[in-house]
């Protein structure tokens, strides 16, 4: 069987076990993931960004971060959680840990350097203007960091969903079914479908976050960071810490 | 917890950390090396840049045991052949490196460059002796973010039996035994902890002009 | 999307790129002796993805280097679909085997079912190129196994039992088992089992023995020759109808790498092993003893 006849076979897209099920599933642990990880992500990134406070360890501690072994934290945690969670949860809460571990640096960093990044100029005026710290953080700093903000969220998406497929090692469902039964089976054609479907999902979330940040995104906002070339490194940098590694 | 299984097994576990050691750095650099040209091109070009970094975001997205085991498949490689990791692991670090170099190009400033033309540099002159070395700080906080990413992806290649720290998380699971598990995932993140190390250093010496880091 | 060809065409590109450099020095990287696979007199044992073949691997191993041969491990490659194509494109050279389950990967339709019959097949059926020597008395089968609840709740003992309920039922096993004979299909062929679904999951290690007594599934295949078996009281339903064959531990090499030498050692091992200390073995690996410790100590008692 050829890749193209599996992706075309109606039998893979129907039932318990189709495509359309698997990627529900695999969207599933992928949304779950990251909004745990915003969740713990955002309110500390926005502490450290305003505060300043524990940038050093964050910035320290984020590239050690990514070398973390998924499959090892995985299977450790699944080991050391076995006999203390009962039924289904105990394949599903290691898989959900390790997918929030990975989701945190990308969206974390993208949180505190995106409200550092804010323009000094702006901030400055807001001061002038007579704003409380408070709200130059919610009206001036935090609608500057939206757009690294939503790169970091975007960098964690897409390491998430490729990710994701190390849940069908323990037994859970999703898009790694397809890469783990057929290896399992010497059906390539299944094993590529499945990772054909991976890169195609994370090309669609790629879209809608690009959408999202033309919604989000004030316009001004946009436009100055355009044109603006006094700062190109820091830029560069800065979407470099919102990169994505590890799988 | 039982540290007793970790000093019967220092010899493999030492012969599984120095493959882990050339698995991830081998393909680092010949990634680099493939992703400088690639970057120029994209960061010269306007459509180049898009089509090749877009390109460079999908191949990205593959599941890393997926690009194992389909490579042989692909390439004729014998399917237990360590050549399929380091091809696999080669595609990742271009993805992620034709990025970071296009955008250090993008972070020389224009007035050097305008320098730069001004003395006589042209073309690969210019490239290798003025701008590649402008946006040394870049690449490198974008290869230590490729190098340590892949000493995390190499554990991958466990599931396919290819020997190395990885090794210890399939055997710990098969045992059901902690301490491997822990043992692997430590080294891991030492060794990745040293190559980030080296990188910086590296990164010193070949930009001695610069004094503040690029954070990774 | 329109960019997408273009995509495609830069992405195949980068690929060739890749292949050119990464062959040149991916190779002398290598030059260690692992490009050249089984080039020379070494042999790379292999072994599947659990941990009893990897304990034989082990034997196997130690019993060749004690005899002179230089041997390289391979070990953890993982299903049979995977490590027979191993053997067959040079990246291993041995593997310890089973011998039911090897004729039927490559014979689906074999009803061979003694070991004297499963053994005679597969002389036939063995492709060229690879060869197995002397089988061993030591056997470790598929056995399907339900909690002591389960078989009381729905009075099982045989696997025939569980035709009226399997419907509601969910299955646990490896992954390779959904399109096995030796599983899945043969369990609905011969028992008529349809059940009401299948999970996969590890080749009777960890994750299934977990999911059996979490209650995620309900039967499980299992190895008989796993202690667990007896440390959770677990029920091993009788295979009444023979589809799962006698299951003989036996060496299976690649026909360039047999050599006398080779041959002797093997045999006598295999001569030596037993069902029975196959589970001893296997009671030692659970409680975190090294696999090479085991092998050893194992090899030592049996004057080997």
């Amino acid at each position: 069987m050829t890749l193209f006849e599996w992706l075309t076979d109606p039998a893979n897209w129907t039932g318990s076990r189709g495509i359309p099920v698997q990627v529900g599933f695999h969207l599933l642990y992928t949304v779950i993931s990251l909004a745990i990880a915003s969740a713990i992500a955002i309110p500390l990134g926005i502490f450290i960004g305003f505060t300043g406070k524990g940038e050093a360890i964050v910035a320290g501690s984020a590239n050690a971060l990514r070398s973390l072994p998924t499959l090892g934290l995985l299977i450790l945690l699944f080991l050391v959680l076995a006999p203390v969670i009962a039924g289904q949860l105990v394949f599903v809460v290691p898989t959900i840990i390790v997918l929030v571990l990975l989701a945190i640096p990308p969206i974390l960093t993208g949180t505190y350097t995106g409200i550092q990044s804010a323009d000094e100029a702006a901030v400055d005026a807001a001061r002038g203007m007579g704003y409380t710290r408070t709200q130059i953080l919610w009206r001036v700093q935090m609608p500057c960091a939206l757009p690294l903000l939503i790169s970091g969220l975007r960098g964690s998406t897409l390491q998430v969903v490729s990710t994701a497929t190390v849940a069908a090692y323990l037994g859970l469902q999703g898009l790694g079914r397809y890469i783990i039964d057929g290896r399992a089976q010497a059906d390539f054609a299944q094993m590529a479908g499945g990772a054909l479907l991976v890169a195609l999902l994370a090309l669609a979330l790629e879209l809608l976050f690009s959408v999202l940040g033309k919604v989000l995104v004030s316009p001004g906002l946009r436009r100055t960071t355009r044109r603006r070339r006094t700062a190109p490194t820091d830029t560069a940098t800065a979407a470099l810490t919102t990169l994505t590694a590890a799988r | 917890m039982n540290i007793d299984w970790i000093w019967a097994n220092l010899q493999p576990i030492g012969a599984l950390f120095l493959n882990h050691i050339w698995l991830t750095v081998v393909p680092t650099v010949i990634g680099l090396v493939i992703a400088i040209p690639l970057g120029w091109w994209a960061h010269r070009s306007r459509r180049g840049g898009v089509v090749i970094i877009g390109a460079a975001g999908l191949l990205y997205t593959i599941p890393s045991l997926a690009l194992f085991i389909l490579l042989p498949a692909i390439l004729g490689t014998r399917i237990l052949d360590p050549l399929n990791i380091v091809i696999a692991l080669t595609v990742y670090t271009v993805a992620l490196l034709v990025r970071v170099v296009s955008d250090g190009l993008g972070s020389v400033p224009h007035d050097t460059v305008a320098a730069a033309e001004a003395m006589g540099y042209r073309g690969w002159q210019r490239l290798l002796l003025v701008e590649l070395p402008v946006a040394v700080p870049v690449i490198i906080a974008g290869l230590r973010v490729a190098i340590v990413s892949n000493v995390s992806i190499v554990t991958m290649a466990a599931l396919i039996g290819i020997p190395q720290l990885g090794t210890l998380f399939t055997q710990g699971f098969q045992l059901r035994l902690i301490v491997p598990l822990i043992t692997g995932i430590v080294l891991c993140v030492v060794l990745a902890v040293i190559f980030d190390q080296v990188l910086i250093r590296i990164g010193h010496v070949a930009s001695p002009w610069r004094r503040r880091d690029v954070p990774a | 999307m329109r960019k997408l060809p273009l995509a495609a065409l830069t992405a195949a590109s980068v690929a060739a790129a890749l292949v050119l450099t990464g062959c040149a020095t991916g190779d002398q990287a290598l030059s260690g002796g692992d490009a050249g696979g089984s080039a020379g007199d070494q042999i790379i044992i292999g072994s599947a993805d659990f941990s009893e073949s990897q304990l034989i691997a082990t034997i196997y191993s130690l019993a060749l280097q004690d005899a002179g041969v230089e041997v390289k491990e391979q070990f953890n490659i993982g299903s049979r679909e995977v490590y027979i194509a191993a053997l067959q494109d040079g990246s291993i050279d041995l593997i310890p085997e089973y011998s039911g389950a090897l004729l039927k990967h490559f014979d689906a339709e074999s009803k061979a079912s003694t070991s004297e019959d499963v053994v005679a097949e597969l002389e036939e059926t063995l492709p060229e190129g690879i060869e197995m020597f002397e089988i061993s008395e030591a056997q470790d089968k598929d056995i399907l196994a339900v909690t002591e609840a389960t078989a009381e709740q729905y009075d099982l003992t045989t696997i025939s039992d569980l035709e009226p309920v399997a419907s509601e039922l969910i299955l646990g096993g490896p992954a390779e088992w959904a399109t096995r004979v030796n599983g899945v299909v043969g369990l609905r062929d011969v028992y008529g089992l349809e059940f009401k679904e299948f999970v996969s999951l590890d080749a009777g290690g960890p994750l299934t023995m977990t999911a059996l007594l979490n209650g995620q599934i309900q039967v499980a295949d299992v190895f008989s020759t796993d202690p667990a078996l007896t440390a959770n009281n677990l029920v091993a339903l009788e295979d009444d109808k023979s589809l799962f064959a006698a299951e003989n531990v036996v060496p299976v090499i690649s026909s360039a790498k047999s050599s006398d030498t080779v041959e002797e050692t093997l045999d006598a091992v295999s001569a030596a092993l037993t069902t029975e200390a196959l589970i001893e073995m296997n009671g030692k690996a659970a409680e975190g003893e090294s696999l090479s410790d085991i092998a050893r100590d194992w090899l030592d008692s049996a004057g080997l």
